[in-house]
């Protein structure tokens, strides 16, 4: 299958939008709010009845974005129906247990109920990576490589907050989990772009990879640096939100600008007539981080190139077969 | 056992779009809902420059990612491999309309009319409306049931039309062909066994089940 930068309107890739800012708002709200009570488990934050609060609250206003985005509201129990392979299921089903362990800390301050809260949270963002990855339609979602990035995502989101509620707590972990946040984007964006995706995806990312890998990574670790410094809770914090709204916009664009889909391809070029098949084609599609069209397809075609010319560019034209032309053939 | 499929040859198809306007009136879709269509492609560089149509729309996989994903159970594959949408389990979360990679699924939110709000709804959209597909996926059946009272009464889907989806039927150039794949008589396996066919996508170890013949059996 050969890809074709050209764009075909209608057959190469185009901007989905059955998934809107609601769905990202899940997945913003899930990550950042399992990646709290993550960060303040690890770090033992108190009053832990706040953190299990504040990142309960997150996970619930992600549930609240999916609910108002569904087309039948009031049938929303159904989404419990297939746990055998739906992974919006079993986010569903692990909700449950989270919001039923993260209401004992509420209530009772309970470090245990927050440990558990805490990895039946990590189970709760990792069926939201499979979420995504489980989406085959969507080129920028599909890729294996997706899922320890958005998990770092959600975790080094989960930080930020954390570095806003208890400033300057758990420097290391908070940098530790920037770095990671950062490796494993790198690393999606990479194989992506190795492994071909629509042009209008790699485009998304690539204009906006400068501002979120600064914003994003180097400057909340400046910021906590000079905080520290400087014993200053609001620098601090400061670098908490740069993490965490960065996380929050590039799940944004993500979901709602990277996300072209599919595209369709035509697997041969039929005969028609007296003709041969022509390759596949598959328009809309880059790879090997070929952010540009390839020079043959980006060049003005030259029209005033002679006949002589093509002819002489073109072999199957430089001879003339006696007993007339005989362009069919069986395909390779 | 039975597998229906659809073959659509690419050296017959003129683009005219009769399937496409017949999907549409026996399926009473909403505007801008094409169950089955046909894409005009133009590819090639200057002379070598060719012109396609291909008829695309739910390929009714073997492994459907639609019904791996689908929450609610909605998304059901019969045993003669038709993939069917229950409109009253559906959720209407889109999950399956992202996990196509096809483009096959629609999610229609509003009561639409082909000319819109002001000239409003024609007779036949009012009494056609079925308020059970508002907020919902759905895509292409096959024409399931036109299939299941063919068979009551008789007749042999992909050959008599009292079976055969209505693509199929309207089909000007016998372009689209319709039947059981593992009928070694039928018309499809005949076509097939005879021609060099290709699917979309195969990569993505869908299994769809739209072939493409190109050319004749080398």
């Amino acid at each position: 299958m050969s890809m074709d930068p050209r764009d075909i309107k209608g057959v190469s890739p185009w901007l989905q939008t059955n998934w809107d800012a609601r769905a990202a708002g899940n997945f913003i709200g899930g990550g950042t709010g399992t990646g709290l009570l993550a960060v303040a488990a690890m770090l033992g934050l108190a009053p832990a009845g706040l953190f299990a609060f504040i990142g309960l609250a997150f996970v619930g206003f992600g549930l609240l974005c999916v609910w108002l985005e569904i087309g039948r509201p009031w049938r929303a129990i159904n989404v419990f129906f297939h746990p055998q392979t739906s992974w919006m299921t079993r986010e569903g089903l692990v909700a449950m247990p989270l919001f039923a362990l993260g209401g004992l800390v509420v209530l009772f301050g309970s470090n245990l109920a927050m440990l558990g809260a805490a990895l039946v949270g990590l189970f709760y963002l990792y069926c939201q990576a499979r979420i995504v990855s489980a989406s085959k339609g969507i080129p920028a979602w599909r890729h294996p490589a997706i899922v320890p990035a958005l998990i770092s995502m959600g975790l080094a989101e989960g930080a930020g907050i954390a570095m806003i509620l208890a400033p300057g707590q758990g420097g290391i972990l908070f940098i530790l989990l920037i770095v990671l946040r950062l490796v494993f984007w790198r690393l999606y964006i990479k194989r992506l772009s190795a492994d071909g995706a629509p042009i209008g995806t790699l485009k998304a990312f690539a204009s906006r990879q400068f501002v979120y890998q600064v914003g994003g990574h180097l400057l909340p670790v400046l910021f906590l640096g000079a905080g520290l410094w400087l014993d200053n809770a609001l620098v601090m914090g400061l670098a908490g939100f740069l993490v965490a709204a960065s996380g929050w916009w590039m799940k944004l664009i993500l979901i709602t600008k990277a996300a072209y889909n599919q595209g369709f391809a035509l697997p041969r070029v039929p005969v028609r007539g007296q003709g041969r098949p022509g390759e596949s084609v598959k328009p809309g599609w880059l790879a090997h981080d070929r952010l540009t069209p390839s020079p043959s397809y980006g060049a003005a075609p030259d029209v005033n190139r002679s006949l002589e010319q093509i002819r002489g560019e073109d072999s199957r034209l430089q001879s003339k077969p006696s007993k007339g032309f005989v362009f069919r053939r069986s395909a390779p | 056992m039975t597998k229906y499929v659809l073959v659509a040859d690419l050296r017959r198809c003129v683009g005219c779009q009769t399937c496409t306007a017949a999907c549409k009136n026996s399926n009473a879709t909403a505007p801008g809902v094409q169950w089955r269509k046909v894409l005009d492609i133009e590819t090639g560089e200057f002379p070598d420059v060719r012109r396609t149509f291909l008829p695309v729309g739910c390929m009714h996989c073997d492994d459907p990612p639609c019904l791996t994903v689908c929450p609610s159970t909605a998304t059901k594959k019969r045993d003669d491999g038709i993939v069917l949408i229950d409109y009253d389990l559906c959720i209407g979360c889109a999950y399956c309309a992202v996990a196509c990679p096809y483009q096959a699924r629609f999610k229609v939110q509003d009561r639409l009319s082909a000319y819109g709000e002001l000239a409003g709804e024609m007779a036949h959209e009012a009494a056609r409306f079925d308020p059970a597909m508002i907020g919902v996926a759905q895509k292409c059946t096959f024409c399931a049931d036109r299939i299941d009272e063919g068979l009551a009464n008789g007749f042999v889907p992909g050959k008599d039309w009292q079976a055969t989806p209505a693509c199929v039927n309207s089909c000007i150039s016998n372009a689209l062909q319709f039947g059981d794949l593992d009928d070694k008589d039928s018309a499809v396996s005949r076509l097939l066994a005879e021609s060099q066919s290709s699917r979309m996508h195969e990569e993505l170890g869908t299994g769809p089940n739209i072939y493409y013949i190109w050319d004749d059996a080398p």
